[in-house]
């Protein structure tokens, strides 16, 4: 089954989710750190013409190239909360695959490890790695036990105001499940267009004894009622 | 209790804990942050055994996993003990990894030797392995005419060296490290190629009688640098044997209990090769100290980093 949904259960005695993100949006995020680090590159090397580039400014740009080709996500990856700028702007970031933040061991792990992911041309290596296995690990993922997750909220999880809706008790008995789904077609009604919300409707004719847009409000206020509004 | 309710009682709660981890290096944001993480555990795990909506849910995970990254979050004040590392730690990667390093240090020397030899006894042999501009500039950064040794060009400084060699020597021996997860085909490859090329140097500038420059120069930071070398090789040989004989775990899981072996020696395989750049670039250039001096610093150096690199074996438990 296609399902992007990583579970693990953590020390606080429940099960986390979070959902893993694919190549996609991670290339993304990789060539603007790439942009970043030409930029940083181009603007050291300005500087440190003045100090001589075959002294004391050469040595240092030496060191912060060798410093931005090797540390830039790892020192990102820990001080950002698993996220490079290019992470940050994607809304992903790196994490342990017990969902705890990358450790210093992790990070720098995988981001050496880079370098064969790469091979044999333009991570192609790394993209049929990451597309092989259901949590989209790269090699340096797979050897450092890190994954890369999704760190906003999905569409799903916003909910439309409810507050105007009259709860009405149904005549009937409905199960536990039967009522979520009531609670969730009310809270996700704006983001399912009107047609569709009275073709929802209408499988339950059965129950509201309404038709069209009479049905959908009466299915909205039983969820009003189950979700517990008074 | 119905949902509503519910989000109701708790809605304070939530509201303070995602403004705390808005800011959660605040004043008397950590305290809400660690008096709350099981309480929101719990609401998650009523909100889910009440079935309450898949948006709820969602959104009190989302919370909770927030707040579980910012817990355990990196913190280097209470991770990095440096003196244990040097220590304890780090000979003990050593140790555990002899075997390892054994062979790394077999595909470098080996190769090295005989190339090495093969190049003292042969003219011509130097140039099958660098071409002619490299050989003229090898026999020019060691003339004993010139004012410093291993330069590049006279204009080089000090400061500039260190650069350099901390950029090379380093990023040698990350791809050398990398280079083991493809079945350790890679680590090899670097290993003896870097081998050749140093061991047929050597003969040549040995047959050349540079002997007075070249090894003077060599034998200080070499100590440093050849030996993480061949840790790096060695770090690189224990992620590829993982996945070729991953024994009684699947190999995935054996990747992945090498790479966390493994970090230890790559912490410190870094710094000594910023020791071994130090060296190079501050030390083993200067023409002006004698000769003696220098073969003196270079055996008690080669003799402590030895003495270190086998101190591990008393700490493995049995």
């Amino acid at each position: 089954m296609l399902d992007t949904r990583y579970r693990v259960e953590i020390p606080g005695g429940i099960h986390l989710e979070a959902q893993v993100v694919g190549p996609i949006p991670r290339s993304f995020a990789f060539l603007i750190d790439k942009v970043i680090q030409a930029i940083a590159i181009s603007a050291m090397s300005i500087a440190s013409i003045p100090l001589g580039m075959d002294g004391i400014g050469g040595g240092f740009f030496l060191i912060f190239l060798f410093a931005i080709e090797w540390l830039y996500p790892v020192l990102f990856e820990l001080l950002m909360r698993g996220q490079t700028p290019g992470k940050k702007v994607l809304g992903i970031a790196v994490v342990n695959d017990d969902l705890s933040p990358v450790t210093l061991g992790t990070s720098l792990l995988r981001n050496l490890l880079r370098t064969v992911d790469f091979l044999p041309l333009f991570y192609l290596g790394g993209v049929v790695t990451m597309l092989s296995n259901r949590r989209f690990q790269r090699l340096g993922d797979l050897a450092a036990g890190t994954l890369v997750i999704s760190s906003t909220s999905s569409r799903a999880a916003q909910v439309a105001s409810v507050a105007d809706v009259e709860p009405l008790a149904p005549a009937i008995q409905l199960s536990r499940s039967e009522q979520t789904t009531l609670v969730e077609f009310l809270q996700r009604s704006s983001q399912i267009s009107q047609p569709r919300q009275q073709e929802l409707a209408s499988i339950l004719e059965g129950i509201t004894h309404d038709k069209g847009e009479d049905g959908v409000d009466r299915l909205r206020r039983y969820g009003a009622w189950y979700l517990g509004l008074r | 209790m119905k949902q509503h309710e519910f989000e109701a009682l708790h809605q304070t709660l939530w509201q303070q804990i995602d403004a705390a981890l808005e800011k959660p290096a605040a004043d008397g944001n950590a305290q809400i942050l660690a008096e709350n993480y099981l309480n929101l555990c719990q609401q998650l795990a009523i909100a889910k055994e009440r079935m309450y909506d898949g948006a709820l849910v969602e959104r009190l995970n989302n919370r909770a996993l927030g707040l579980y990254r910012e817990l355990y979050r990196y913190r280097a004040e209470t991770r990095l003990n440096l003196f244990a590392f040097f220590k304890r730690d780090f000979p003990l990667a050593i140790y555990r990894h002899r075997f390892y390093i054994l062979v790394a240090f077999l595909v470098m020397v080996l190769p090295g030797l005989v190339a090495g030899v093969w190049t003292y006894l042969d003219d011509e042999t130097i140039y099958s392995v660098l071409d002619g501009s490299q050989v003229r500039h090898m026999e020019q950064i060691y003339d004993p005419a010139a004012g410093k040794i291993g330069r590049e060009r006279e204009a080089d400084t000090d400061l500039f060296m260190f650069g350099f060699y901390i950029k090379n020597n380093i990023s040698v021996a990350f791809r050398c490290f990398a280079g083991g997860l493809v079945l350790g085909i890679g680590t090899l490859f670097v290993l003896f190629f870097n081998g050749m090329f140093m061991g047929s140097i050597a003969g040549h500038l040995t047959r050349l009688d540079y002997v007075d420059t070249f090894y003077p120069f060599v034998i200080g930071h070499g100590s440093f640098e050849l030996t993480a070398i061949v840790f790096s090789g060695a770090a690189g040989l224990r992620l590829g044997y993982s996945i070729i004989n991953p024994g009684q775990s699947s190999r995935l899981d054996a990747l992945r209990q090498a790479g966390r072996e493994v970090v230890p020696m790559l912490y410190g395989i870094v710094l000594m090769l910023i020791i071994a750049a130090f060296l190079e670039a501050f030390w083993s250039s200067s023409s002006s100290l004698p000769i003696a001096v220098k073969y003196s610093v270079g055996a008690l150096l080669w003799g402590l980093v030895l003495l270190y690199c086998f101190s591990g074996r008393r700490y493995e438990s049995r």
